[in-house]
């Protein structure tokens, strides 16, 4: 029976074991990096979506990051509605931006839409420097965002967000691997693989380079709330290029397309650099080196994505081969 | 009624006119091959009818509906299924899932369906499998299902199409060259399988440089020469059609 369960199961589990108990053996300082590597993840696997799965460019996820992290923190300010009831009230916005920006240009392919994407990346962040509509608070951004309350606990210390962000990384793993065994999931590879085809063989490829998008721009808005409750204050600087980088190399060097590659991306990308704080000068020089390698021995990313499996019957073959 | 009507049709590339007023009608059951020298205007006439390129004027009708200027998926889900000139799978996907491809358009589970697998998702699901199974069998490509498409061989590859356009249930199949590529054997196995596919009931419209394969196959030819219909017939009267003579060979003045 053991030798029906794949090895990497049990890497999965004890690392996830590892991964649980962390708040017992862990000081804060360490947790908090945890935390930070558990955002990218659900970053990471919402930018996955689009760059990963679909094969669309994007340069410019910080941007739905950042209305996500934005529309919470302006309606907990203004209005105190508890942070955490934000959370469907922010994805909403990042998703809907997303769609009113991405449905003149979804027609852009490969690099093209890629430019594109760092212009809105740019605008949004210039436009909360400039505290558009008076109320994003310019450069300094937005203080005093309160603490989220989670059955009537209040979450503060970095062991407490540890649970709700992993948590959340839990539920957007399980929901996300779903989706990739699913028939959307297919569709937007057949999109990412070859497009004129998946069109020709009745795939609206509009709409589910449209939906890529929207439901990671959701996702990433999701993120932008949990962050903003975290840091408690957010400006425009949190949502820079930059991050929007992190989050691109972190999908190709973990493996463009896969759940666990992803999620050892962000551990690579936002944990590594903690571990070598002295080198922290280096890091961009590493990063640059580790791209030029990977794209020449291992284009795939270190966890390149697993072929999807069907419960198809082997009878022949088994025959063969008893 | 036919199944599918050409009326009138003309494209125009800049100053080429590739399609020029074309018309004629295919009909339910029928092996209508649109032959022609290289360049006359035979795939595009195919990218016109699946969508792929805007009539400039001219009309196509397909069971009695318009579908000039549709998308190309909505025309797959009316009944068009086609195959690419140049071989297009999903490389790197497996021949399954090439094949799942074509269910697509028949089935309706969307993101919430994929993300918390609802009774009615994996219903579907278990049907678009069997249905993938049931076309790659028909193929004789079910033992390789779990490949990655690009480890086919060219013909294979060929057939994989085929069963990928057959999963979205076509009522009309447009195969263009599916002969191309292929060596004898497996050419004389296509003819078979394209009596089989219309045994099925399915219409097959197909362009093919393989006169062999386009004689013994076809019931009906068109014959295209600069984007203008200059013969239609049977494949015994087009043999003997001077026109077609002179368009494949030239007349004895040119030598």
């Amino acid at each position: 029976m053991i030798g029906r369960i794949p090895k990497r199961f049990f890497v999965y589990g004890v690392l996830t074991a590892l991964l649980v108990s962390a708040p017992l053996h862990l000081n804060n300082y360490w947790l908090d990096v945890l935390n930070n590597v558990g955002l990218y993840v659900i970053l990471g696997l919402s930018l996955n979506l689009i760059v990963g799965h679909s094969g669309l460019f994007n340069l410019g996820h910080a941007a739905f990051y950042a209305m996500g992290a934005y529309t919470a923190a302006i309606l907990n300010t203004l209005f105190h509605i508890p942070i955490l009831m934000l959370i469907p009230a922010s994805a909403l916005t990042a998703g809907i931006f997303a769609l009113i920006i991405v449905r003149p240009i979804i027609h852009l392919r490969g690099d093209y839409l890629c430019i594109v994407t760092i212009g809105v990346g740019e605008i949004v962040r210039i436009a909360l420097i400039n505290d558009i509509f008076g109320i994003t608070g310019g450069a300094n951004g937005i203080f005093g965002i309160s603490r989220p309350i989670l059955f009537g606990m209040k979450i503060s210390k970095p062991d407490e967000f540890f649970w709700l962000i992993w948590i959340f990384v839990a539920i957007t793993v399980f929901l996300f691997y779903r989706l990739e065994q699913s028939r959307f999931g297919r569709a937007l590879n057949y999109l990412r693989e070859d497009e004129v085809a998946a069109e020709g063989s009745g795939i609206n490829t509009a709409y589910y380079k449209l939906a890529a998008f929207v439901l990671g721009a959701a996702w990433a808005g999701m993120a932008g709330t949990i962050y903003a409750a975290k840091m408690m204050t957010i400006a425009p600087e949190s949502f820079n290029f930059w991050e929007s980088v992190l989050m691109f190399t972190l999908i190709i060097m973990g493996g463009s397309g896969s759940i666990p590659g992803v999620i050892l991306g962000a551990f690579l990308i936002i944990g590594l650099p903690e571990l070598f704080r002295e080198f922290k000068d280096a890091r961009m020089l590493v990063f640059g080196i580790a791209m030029v390698a990977m794209m020449i021995f291992r284009t795939g990313g270190i966890l390149p994505p697993r072929p999807r499996k069907y419960p198809i019957d082997h009878a022949q073959e088994g025959s063969v081969n008893p | 009624m036919s199944l599918l009507r050409l009326q009138n049709l003309t494209k125009k590339f800049g100053g080429l006119t590739a399609v020029d007023d074309v018309s004629f009608d295919t009909y339910q059951g029928e092996i209508v091959g649109l032959i022609g020298p290289n360049g006359a205007g035979k795939t595009t006439v195919f990218n016109l009818i699946t969508g792929n390129y805007k009539p400039n004027s001219g009309d196509i009708v397909f069971d009695g509906r318009s579908i000039a200027g549709m998308p190309t998926h909505t025309i797959v889900s009316l009944g068009i299924a086609r195959t690419f000139q140049t071989i297009r799978l999903f490389q790197q996907l497996s021949v399954l899932e090439n094949a799942l491809a074509g269910c697509h358009c028949r089935m309706h589970s969307g993101i919430f369906g994929g993300m918390f697998h609802t009774p009615a998702q994996k219903r579907e699901e278990r049907e678009a499998l069997e249905l993938a199974m049931a076309e790659l069998t028909f193929l004789g490509l079910d033992k390789q299902a779990d490949l990655a498409a690009n480890s086919l061989s060219y013909g294979n590859q060929r057939l994989l199409e085929i069963a990928r356009a057959l999963t979205t249930k076509p009522r009309l199949l447009i195969l263009d060259e599916p002969a191309g590529g292929m060596n004898e054997q497996e050419t004389a196995a296509l003819v078979q399988l394209i009596r089989k596919i219309r045994e099925r009931g399915i219409t097959v419209l197909l362009i093919e440089h393989d006169m062999g394969l386009v004689m013994e196959v076809c019931e009906k030819l068109v014959v295209i020469e600069y984007g203008i219909k200059i013969a239609e017939g049977a494949p015994a009267e087009i043999k003997e059609n001077p026109r077609v003579i002179e368009a494949y060979l030239g007349t004895q003045d040119d030598e």
